[in-house]
């Protein structure tokens, strides 16, 4: 039998929150067909770097391992995506991992998404049905209307449209693409359209909709296809429209 | 209003990217291609301008307020940005940097431009052919006018575009698209423009 074949991980390490960055190089035996996620369980279960150096494992984060959960993104040679989806055979040699950088880092691989569920709850991505008596059924969803609106729904807060953002980062407060996308998602449903100006509101609250600079990044990086830069843009058109209403005051409910 | 403050001043500089800014820059560059049809011309359409009822009023209020008021929001927005291209190189993300390099161009070209125009008219200079004539045949200044104008045309058409998409008016990719294309010959039309008034006022051709 020919000599084990080995893939070398480059990853961008990192203690703890506050301490300074560092690469280390691992080694790990190749087998066929391995994602980015089995390499890393690799160095779990033999913590020694290149140099022959035990040293702690690398952390990550992982969930549902099917690129639905968006737990495992990180920056893989340069381009941000989920580990699960990450081929070792269609990646370059040596692979670099390095955490999300939009992100502050925990450790290592694994970073804080808090700052998007914020954003969420900033834009109330979610339909209040919650009452003290049964409200009934709600309004039907015309089928159409449904296949597009279910593409929004692809979203798993992944972090990814973030991270690739320029405007997205530490000197600014936007909130990104992806959450932009949601209030749109819910302001297309029959029963969330009765809250809509309310989600309009927290798009045009501080480091909401204005914070996008137009660079289409977002779009170009999605995993999900997610047409975001479409989304943003129709939030924009219904912002207009809603701040004219609150200004000259014709009926601000809807 | 007021708890949408950033919201009101980021519309507000789009809005005046374009009225009353963009529609003053391409006016300026049309009035100033009456160089192009002679001296007496261009002194007879400047005079005009200058001339006008209110100018002073029209000036503060149409220009140097709207300016000032794009110039300061835009050195933030600039300075909040974290630019990609290098990893990210797709047509708008690069547009979206030269849009900011443009800007910064723009600012110091109006800044030295208005300097060395307006406000040696104010202080008594004649306002007139020769005085362009004087700037432009020199070679730097030439450049650095070519410059100026290519960076504030390129950053009102990019600015067009980024208007139309921020206010919700084109949405979908096709229509983002076409208006694209609207605004790459709104660049080629405007530059013309101003570029063969420069080479006139340099050259006298």
């Amino acid at each position: 039998m020919a000599e084990q074949k080995t893939v070398t991980f480059i990853i961008t390490r990192q203690d703890s929150p506050d301490s300074a960055p560092y690469d280390e190089t691992f080694n790990v035996p190749y087998r066929k067909n391995m994602n980015v996620i089995s390499g890393l369980m690799e160095i779990r279960k033999n913590p020694v770097n290149a140099k022959g150096e035990k040293t702690t494992p690398v952390a990550w984060d992982m969930n549902c391992l099917e690129e639905v959960c968006g737990a495992c993104s990180m920056v893989i040679n340069g381009v941000p995506r989920q580990s699960c989806a990450a081929l070792v055979d269609e990646l370059e040699q040596p692979v670099r991992l390095e955490p999300m950088s939009t992100f502050p880092v925990v450790r290592d691989l694994v970073i804080d998404r808090e700052r998007m569920f914020d954003a969420l709850k900033q834009v109330k991505a979610w339909i209040p049905i919650d009452g003290t008596y049964d409200l009934g059924p709600g309004p039907r969803m015309p089928e159409k209307k449904r296949q597009w609106a279910y593409e929004l729904s692809k979203c798993m807060t992944c972090g990814v449209c973030l991270e690739a953002c320029p405007n997205v980062n530490d000197k600014s407060n936007f909130i990104g693409p992806a959450p932009i996308s949601q209030a749109r998602l819910f302001n297309s449903h029959p029963t969330g359209e009765m809250n809509a100006s309310e989600r309009l509101e927290g798009l045009m609250e501080d480091g909401g909709l204005v914070g996008c600079g137009n660079s289409q990044n977002c779009v170009q990086v999605c995993p999900k296809g997610i047409p975001l830069t479409t989304s943003i843009a129709a939030m924009n058109r219904a912002a207009t429209v809603q701040s004219f209403k609150n200004f000259f005051g014709s009926d601000n409910a809807h | 209003m007021a708890e949408h403050r950033e919201y009101f001043y980021r519309r507000l500089h789009s809005l005046l990217g374009v009225v009353p800014i963009g529609i003053f820059m391409v006016q300026h560059l049309v009035i100033n291609h009456f160089a192009v049809y002679g001296e007496e011309s261009f002194n007879k359409a400047a005079n005009f301008m200058h001339n006008l009822p209110f100018v002073l009023a029209l000036e503060i209020f149409v220009i140097y307020l709207p300016i000032l008021f794009h110039a300061i929001l835009g050195v933030y927005i600039v300075f909040i940005a974290k630019n990609n291209v290098r990893r990210y190189g797709f047509v708008r993300n690069w547009l979206f940097y030269v849009q900011r390099v443009t800007g910064i161009i723009t600012l110091v070209f109006i800044a030295w431009h208005v300097f060395e125009t307006r406000v040696q008219v104010a202080l008594g200079a004649s306002l007139d052919y020769s005085l362009m004539e004087g700037i432009l045949t020199n070679p730097f200044m030439f450049w650095f006018y070519i410059i100026g104008v290519l960076s504030a045309v390129f950053h009102f058409s990019n600015g067009l575009w980024g208007f139309l998409v921020s206010w919700g008016i084109a949405q979908s990719p096709r229509s983002q698209k076409i208006v694209t294309y609207a605004t790459i010959l709104v660049f080629l039309v405007v530059s013309y423009i101003g570029i063969r008034t420069l080479i006139t006022f340099a050259y006298g051709v």
